[in-house]
C-alpha cells in the first residue's frame, strides 16, 4: 500500500511516528499551517513556524524517507486576532516557495466578519500565485459552515476542481460533491470520521474525487489513520486500485495542481540514510 | 565561476536576463525572484562543479546583481536568508564568499553564518562553513564551527580552510570529542581521527 497523508501536523509528531508511518506505507505528506493549539499574539511566530515547515520538517521527514510538502495560510481561528493581521502581508514571499502546494488551511472556525475577510483575501492569492486551496470546515455548526465556505469560493472565481473542502462527515459530502470541488475526510479516534464510516461513505459515493487524512496534530490522533481505513477498505471488498486511488492518486492529482509537487525521489538523502535527527548542541 | 559553465535551456536564459536586470534596477524585486528560481532554471547539477546545482548559481547571480556593496549588501542577503527555505538558505550561505570577493561584503555576512551554526539542519552546517566562514569567523566560532560539524555528521572534508585554523584548541576539543565517544562505545568518523592525527604536533 503506497499512502500520501494529504493532512498531516508533522511538528507536532515525533520521529517514532515517521518510522511507523515509512513502515504502513506512508511516502509523502502534506502539513497545513494551522494553529498550534496555544495562540500566537505576534507575526514573527508564524514566520518562525513556516520556516519550520519549509526547512526543518521537510528535513525530519527526508531522514525517513517520507516526502514533505505544505500549505501556508493564516488559519482561521487566529484570524480573529489583530495582532496576527499582519501574517496576510508576509503571505506572498511564502507562497511562492517550492515547498508550498497549497494555500490553507483557510476557512471557517467562528463565522465571525474577520474570518470573511481574511478567507477571500486568501483566496485572491491563491488565484495570484497559481495554488489550489484547502478549506477547513468548522467542527461547529459544521453544515452551515460548510455551506457558506462553497458560496465564498464560488464568488471568488477560482474553479472548484482547485479547491479541497476537509473535515466532510455524511451531512456535508454531498453539497461539496455537487459543487464540484474536492471532498477530503479526517480520521480521528474519537471525533471527526472512523473507518467503519468512511467505508460506509465511499460504498455510497466511489472513490472519485475522495481524499483521506489522519489530520494527526497534537491532540488525541492517530497519524497511521491512513493505513487503517486501506486495510478497512480492502476488508470490505474494495480492490488494491480503489485503495490506490483514495490513499494516493488523488491526493498526487489535487496537489499537483500547483506544479510544484515532487515525488521523484521519496529516499532518505543518502549521505544521511541511517542517522537519526542530530542532536549536535 | 566562469558563464560558460552554466548549462541552461533559452527559456532559463531569458528569465535570468529578465531577473537579473529587475535586481540591478530594484533590489527589493529579489525578494519575489529569488524563490522560484529553481522553477524556472531548474536544479540540475552544474558541470564541472561539484555539489553545485543549477538554482544555486542563478541564485548567486541574482545576488551578484543588486546594485548593492558591504554592511547593504548583508542586510539585503540577510533578508533573503531570513524569508528563505531550507534551498534558498543554502544558496546565500554558498553565495557569501563571491559576494565577498565581487561586491566586498566583508564582514556583513557573518549573522548569516551565526544563524545557520546555530541550526541542527546539516545541509545549512555544511554550506556555512566554506570559505567565507574560513576567512570571516573568529577562532572561538571557527572551532564551535568544526566541533558542531562533528557532532551533526557533516565530514570534516567539507570544512574550508583547516589545515590553516586548525590550532592547539581546537585539537584539543576534538581529542576530547574523540575520548569521549571511546568512553561511551560509539565509534569516531575516520575524517575526525584524520584531523587529530595530522595535527599532533600543535
Amino acid at each position: 500500500m503506497r499512502i500520501f497523508d494529504p493532512h498531516v501536523h508533522m511538528s507536532s509528531r515525533t520521529t517514532d511516528d515517521y518510522e511507523a508511518m515509512r513502515a504502513a506505507g506512508v511516502r509523502a505528506v502534506v502539513e497545513p499551517a494551522f494553529w498550534l493549539g496555544q495562540p500566537r499574539t505576534s507575526v514573527g511566530s508564524f514566520t518562525d513556524y513556516f520556516d519550520a515547515l519549509l526547512g526543518w520538517e521537510p528535513y525530519r521527514a527526508a531522514q525517513f524517507g517520507v516526502r514533505h510538502h505544505c500549505t501556508i495560510a493564516l488559519n482561521p481561528k487566529e484570524a480573529n486576532d489583530p495582532r496576527c493581521r499582519g501574517v496576510l502581508e508576509l503571505l506572498p514571499r511564502y507562497l511562492a516557495k517550492d515547498g508550498v502546494v497549497a494555500v490553507g488551511e483557510v476557512g471557517y472556525d467562528a463565522m465571525t466578519p474577520a474570518e470573511d475577510e481574511v478567507f477571500r483575501v486568501q483566496l485572491g492569492l491563491a488565484a495570484e500565485h497559481g495554488l489550489p486551496v484547502l478549506v477547513h470546515t468548522p467542527h461547529r455548526d459544521k453544515a452551515a459552515g460548510t455551506r457558506r465556505s462553497l458560496d465564498v469560493v464560488r464568488e471568488s472565481g477560482l474553479p472548484p476542481e482547485r479547491v479541497l473542502v476537509d473535515h466532510l462527515n455524511e451531512l456535508t459530502v454531498a453539497m461539496v460533491k455537487d459543487a464540484g470541488s474536492w471532498m477530503g475526510f479526517s480520521v480521528y479516534p474519537d471525533t471527526k470520521m472512523d473507518e467503519r464510516r468512511m467505508v460506509a461513505l465511499l460504498k455510497e459515493y466511489g472513490t472519485d474525487r475522495i481524499l483521506v487524512n489522519s489530520a494527526a496534530d497534537w491532540g488525541r490522533s492517530d497519524p497511521l489513520k491512513t493505513y487503517k481505513v486501506g486495510l478497512a477498505m480492502l476488508e470490505a471488498g474494495f480492490s488494491a486500485g480503489d485503495v490506490d486511488t483514495v490513499l494516493w492518486r488523488n491526493p498526487v492529482a489535487f496537489y499537483a495542481q500547483s506544479g510544484r509537487l515532487e515525488l521523484d525521489d521519496a529516499a532518505p538523502e543518502a549521505e544521511y540514510a541511517g542517522n537519526t535527527i542530530k542532536r549536535g548542541g | 565561476m566562469e558563464p560558460d559553465d552554466l548549462v541552461m535551456d533559452a527559456k532559463g536564459w531569458a528569465w535570468l536576463a529578465y531577473a537579473t536586470a529587475h535586481c540591478a534596477a530594484d533590489p527589493a524585486a529579489i525578494g519575489a525572484l529569488f524563490p522560484t528560481a529553481g522553477r524556472a532554471c531548474g536544479r540540475e547539477p552544474v558541470s564541472g562543479r561539484p555539489e553545485w546545482s543549477v538554482d544555486q548559481e542563478v541564485r548567486v547571480r541574482l545576488m551578484l546583481a543588486l546594485p548593492l556593496t558591504g554592511a547593504g549588501l548583508g542586510a539585503a542577503v540577510f533578508d533573503l536568508y531570513r524569508y528563505g527555505d531550507a534551498a534558498e538558505r543554502v544558496a546565500v550561505l554558498r553565495g557569501l564568499a563571491r559576494l565577498d570577493a565581487e561586491r566586498a561584503l566583508g564582514d556583513a555576512g557573518l549573522p548569516i553564518v551565526h544563524d545557520a551554526l546555530r541550526t541542527n539542519d546539516a545541509r545549512l552546517i555544511t554550506a556555512a562553513v566554506g570559505p567565507y566562514a574560513a576567512a570571516h569567523l573568529d577562532d572561538d566560532a571557527y572551532r564551535q564551527a568544526v566541533l558542531k560539524c562533528a557532532f551533526t555528521g557533516v565530514p570534516l572534508t567539507r570544512v574550508a580552510g583547516l589545515a590553516r585554523r586548525a590550532d592547539r584548541e581546537l585539537i584539543r576539543m576534538l581529542t576530547d570529542y574523540t575520548h569521549e565517544r571511546r568512553v561511551a562505545g560509539r565509534d569516531i568518523a575516520p575524517d575526525i581521527v584524520h584531523v587529530v592525527e595530522q595535527n599532533g604536533h600543535l
